[in-house]
């Protein structure tokens, strides 16, 4: 594996692999006073995040860290990339003074193809921690992690994902990812919130939430954005939390054994309610500590090795 | 000038004969000073581009008047408008003036620059179109922008009906394209740009052809790029509305699954559609529905198209490519012959523009205004090789048919065997 | 996961070194003298751990506890140590897949830890362990048991406890075959064409 893009196109083995790794590394880790793994020494890992993040810039920097790569962290304020420097100087600059590893997060959909597409003569790895849109394949894959946890093997798990899927990247990776495990995907959103050509997708489309609760093996809430409310994509906040909240009320409509995801920030009261972010059967801290070995197993996957030819 | 003898053309691909050409125009008799042997070569009447930037004055970084007519001769192109969404923007006489100056110092295709609607584009007020169209100014546009406001556009199409020119509409409503990246399709939605939807530009269309109705003016819808469009377009037309179209050849040929690779060199307004549209537009153009090919030659320097989508500058280098796209798309698979590239490249956009010495058939007495077309020949497209100063093509590294071997104007070669005779 | 029956399916020639009956005697062997050594369960001899290294060390380390509890009826806690993320050549090869880490309840601190491996060579296997031991706690002591000892070693790494010792050159290979991954319980030696 060179790069970490998207799980659009990763194969089932490829995203086992890398799950069955982040399961070891957890496992490793546990119960050590000493949570450092010598692997990546002498690799250098650089974070381009164009977008405020503190949670998965410190997840990618700890996942760094404990595998004892040298992580230096670039964000856009302060930087010459405030100084209008472009996405390709700086990249090809830091590329140049010797980062194995690229984790960029971006506001344009595609930038870390681009990226990955300009150091393609480097011996430089591109890990997408956001684009746009388009993609988060590390959250896919954290998710993927905790529901394996959760519920066994996802084969055939009926998994709803819920809110602004149109502007969602979270979504877009989980779809991918979870077909590709196996499992059967149930979209639910107004049809403002939904892509056109949803129904091209491998899922079910649903505008009713409490139709799909008891179907469910798990649910993934995704945040919604009040700026939406003044695109007209939804009237207001209230009619929002009203049709597709997640609150004490649908925690009961979904069957005992199922959980409920996000991945953070929460906005609690708009799409989801402080009990069910608090009750047990949301995994979301799980999520959060998952997101580490998951992001400590990519770096494992695309740096420690020679690259594989194809 | 000498005489110079075509020996053994095709005249729009018929049967070979001798053209020869004498103080300008196309003559009768036998002897020249110079001989060009065309054996088998297509003879055509020098294109003529309705929509092509030239970014000159403000963004000589991409392109200037005499690089971009070099360009245009290579592409066999006697005559070009140009858009007028310069810095600063060419909305009064001066600016005109100057790009028609321009163009005949440089003197090797013929420049005519195409005046702003809207004061600064804005929208709000219009432009002097009456001091422009005195200077010569024959066609309108605020490409770049929509005339979106509908009382403007009312306004202008009325106003124009004085000045026996054309308003060229870029149909694009800015509400439902507000952030819009590509077309609003499955390939967008999966790759999580955002979308512009075909309605953005059929509603524009579709509104402006009711007021051409209402005004009697003459209308021109800008590349024309939805099957939806097209008709619309179709009803207009069978109503009698004075409504003409263009498209461009990137949407004869090209569609919305080269967005895969987030490339900005496919980045383009209006998007790229479907492979459904594309095929629509083909046969609309075949048909007579659309009007004629326009390039909307759009230069870009480096900076604005080597970066994240999102961030690219929208357009596509189109003039010397123009000819082997639609000989690729249009000619091989059998939708026109050759009387029908000139029909769309030269004869149809000279007639909308209203130019008497362009798009003239290939006859004894006409300009020896033509463009000599090799059918056989193939040639790789590199961006750094066209004369451009942008190289910002999407054909870079394709193979594409048919190849422009010699361009004349009024009797003087401009470009022959790819290289340009000043 | 090492293959089952690994290197079977072309060596150039293929000798058997030790039957399963040798194997089991071997085992026993090497039983008695880690009881004797260690003075397994006296009062002031350092509780004993067992850390087999997957693949085959893995289940080497639990025969050797069920021997060992069979001779002295002393029960030696067993656990498994994998040690790919402190090699020191995954660089040069393909991605490897991580073996189970699996300590046992005692944990080592203050024990003596022996390592157990199928086969020592290069030495480097086992300076990975000991790499791994030090980031996992703090053991007393830390010997090893190797099931054979094929020579040419490329660190200062020597075995405590050594089934058999099998001189070979370097285009040989030696490989350990146990019914629990393989069809069959043996050692043999692989000569491949130089």
């Amino acid at each position: 594996m060179k790069h970490l893009l998207a799980t659009e196109g990763m194969g089932a083995a490829t995203a086992t692999a890398v799950l069955d790794t982040a399961a070891q590394l957890k496992q490793t880790l546990l119960g050590r006073e000493v949570r450092k793994l010598p692997t990546l020494r002498g690799r250098t890992v650089i974070t381009m995040f164009y977008e405020n993040s503190t949670r998965t810039r410190v997840s990618f920097e700890i996942a760094g860290k404990w595998m004892s790569a040298d992580v230096v962290n670039v964000s856009s304020g302060g930087s010459s990339v405030g100084k209008g420097e472009s996405l390709r100087d700086t990249a090809q600059t830091l590329a140049a003074a010797g980062a194995d590893c690229v984790i960029i997060r971006h506001p344009a959909s595609g930038a870390a193809h681009r990226l990955a597409e300009w150091l393609k003569d480097t011996g430089t790895s591109v890990v997408n921690a956001g684009d746009g849109m388009h993609e988060h394949p590390t959250q896919a894959l954290l998710d993927a992690a905790t529901l394996r946890e959760r519920l066994g093997d996802l084969e055939n798990k009926r998994v709803g994902i819920v809110g602004d899927v149109l502007h969602s990247r979270v979504a877009r990776s989980n779809v991918h990812l979870l077909t590709t495990l196996g499992a059967r995907v149930v979209l639910v959103a107004p049809p403002t919130l939904l892509p056109t050509h949803v129904d091209r997708w491998p899922v079910t489309v649903s505008h009713t939430i409490d139709a799909e609760l008891p179907t469910l093996d798990a649910v993934m809430m995704l945040r919604v954005q009040a700026e939406r409310m003044h695109g007209g994509f939804f009237p207001s906040a209230r009619e929002y939390s009203i049709a597709y909240g997640m609150n004490e009320r649908r925690l009961n409509l979904l069957p005992d054994d199922a959980v409920v995801l996000h991945p953070g920030p929460m906005l609690r009261g708009m799409e989801i309610s402080a009990a069910v972010a608090d009750s047990p059967r949301a995994a979301i801290i799980q999520q959060v500590s998952n997101g580490v070995h998951v992001r400590m197993a990519v770096l494992y996957h695309l740096l420690a090795h020679e690259e594989e030819v194809a | 000038m000498s005489s110079l003898l075509l020996k053994g053309v095709r005249p729009y691909g018929e049967d070979k004969q001798d053209l020869l050409i004498r103080d300008g125009l196309i003559a009768e008799g036998a002897g020249a000073d110079e001989v060009v042997e065309a054996d088998g070569l297509i003879a055509l009447p020098g294109f003529v581009d309705l929509h092509t930037h030239l970014r000159e004055p403000g963004r000589e970084d991409a392109e200037t008047i005499e690089t971009g007519s070099r360009a245009a001769v290579l592409g066999g192109y006697t005559a070009v408008f140009a858009m007028a969404n310069t810095d600063p923007v060419a909305d009064n006489a001066v600016i005109v003036e100057h790009v028609a100056r321009r163009g005949r110092e440089v003197g090797l295709v013929d420049v005519y620059p195409v005046g702003a609607v809207t004061v600064g584009l804005g929208g709000e007020q219009l432009a002097e179109l009456g001091t422009m169209a005195n200077t010569g100014v024959r066609m309108f546009s605020d490409d770049g922008h929509c005339v979106a406001d509908p009382l403007l556009m009312r306004r202008a199409l009325e106003y124009s009906t004085a000045l026996d020119v054309v308003i060229a509409q870029h149909a694009e409503e800015p509400r439902l394209t507000r952030g819009a990246q590509a077309h609003e399709g499955e390939h967008a939605a999966r790759l999580g740009l955002a979308g512009w939807p075909a309605a953005a530009e059929e509603a524009i269309i579709a509104r402006d052809c009711l007021l051409a109705r209402q005004t009697g003016a003459r209308l021109h819808i800008c590349h024309v790029s939805t099957a939806g469009a097209a008709e619309l377009i179709r009803w207009a037309k069978s109503q009698g509305i004075t409504v003409s179209a263009e498209v461009t050849p990137h949407h004869l040929l090209l569609d919305d699954e080269r967005l895969a690779t987030y490339d900005p060199v496919n980045k383009v307004n209006p998007p790229l559609r479907t492979s459904a549209d594309a095929k629509v537009l083909r046969e609309a153009l075949a048909e007579g529905i659309l009007d004629c090919v326009a390039t909307d030659h759009a230069p870009h320097a480096p900076q604005d198209k080597d970066c994240e989508w999102s961030a690219a500058r929208p357009g596509m280098l189109g003039l010397q490519t123009a000819l082997s796209v639609v000989v690729a798309t249009m000619v091989e698979p059998g939708l026109l012959d050759w009387r029908g590239v000139a029909r769309v490249m030269s004869e149809r956009p000279a007639e909308i523009a209203g130019l008497t010495d362009q798009g003239r058939p290939l006859e004894p007495g006409e300009p020896a205004t033509l463009t000599l077309v090799d059918p056989t020949a193939t040639w790789t497209v590199r961006g750094a090789e066209l004369a451009s100063i942008a190289a910002n093509t999407p054909y870079e590294g394709m193979t594409l048919p048919g190849r422009v071997v010699t361009t004349v104007l009024r009797g003087r070669v401009t470009a022959h065997e790819g290289k340009v005779r000043a | 996961m090492a293959p089952p029956n690994r290197g079977a399916t072309e060596p150039a020639e293929r000798r058997e070194l030790l039957s399963a009956g040798d194997v089991a005697r071997t085992v026993a062997r090497m039983a008695h003298q880690v009881i004797e050594r260690t003075a397994l369960g006296a009062a002031d001899a350092s509780p004993v751990v067992l850390l087999g290294i997957p693949t085959r060390g893995a289940p080497i380390a639990t025969r050797l506890a069920d021997r060992i509890a069979d001779f002295s009826g002393v029960t030696v806690p067993t656990g498994v140590l994998d040690v790919t993320l402190y090699r020191d050549d995954l660089r040069r090869k393909p991605t490897r897949p991580l073996g189970a880490t699996a300590l046992p309840k005692t944990g080592i601190d203050d024990h003596l830890v022996i390592l157990v491996d199928d086969v020592l060579y290069s030495g480097r296997t086992i300076r990975a362990a000991l790499d791994a031991l030090r980031d996992v706690g703090r053991p007393r002591a830390v010997q090893l048991a190797v099931l054979v000892d094929r020579g040419h070693r490329e660190l200062p790494i020597r075995a405590d406890y050594v089934g058999k010792n099998v001189p070979t050159s370097r285009t040989e290979e030696v490989h350990v075959l146990l019914t629990e991954i393989d069809d069959r319980d043996a050692v043999v030696l692989d000569r491949r064409d130089p």
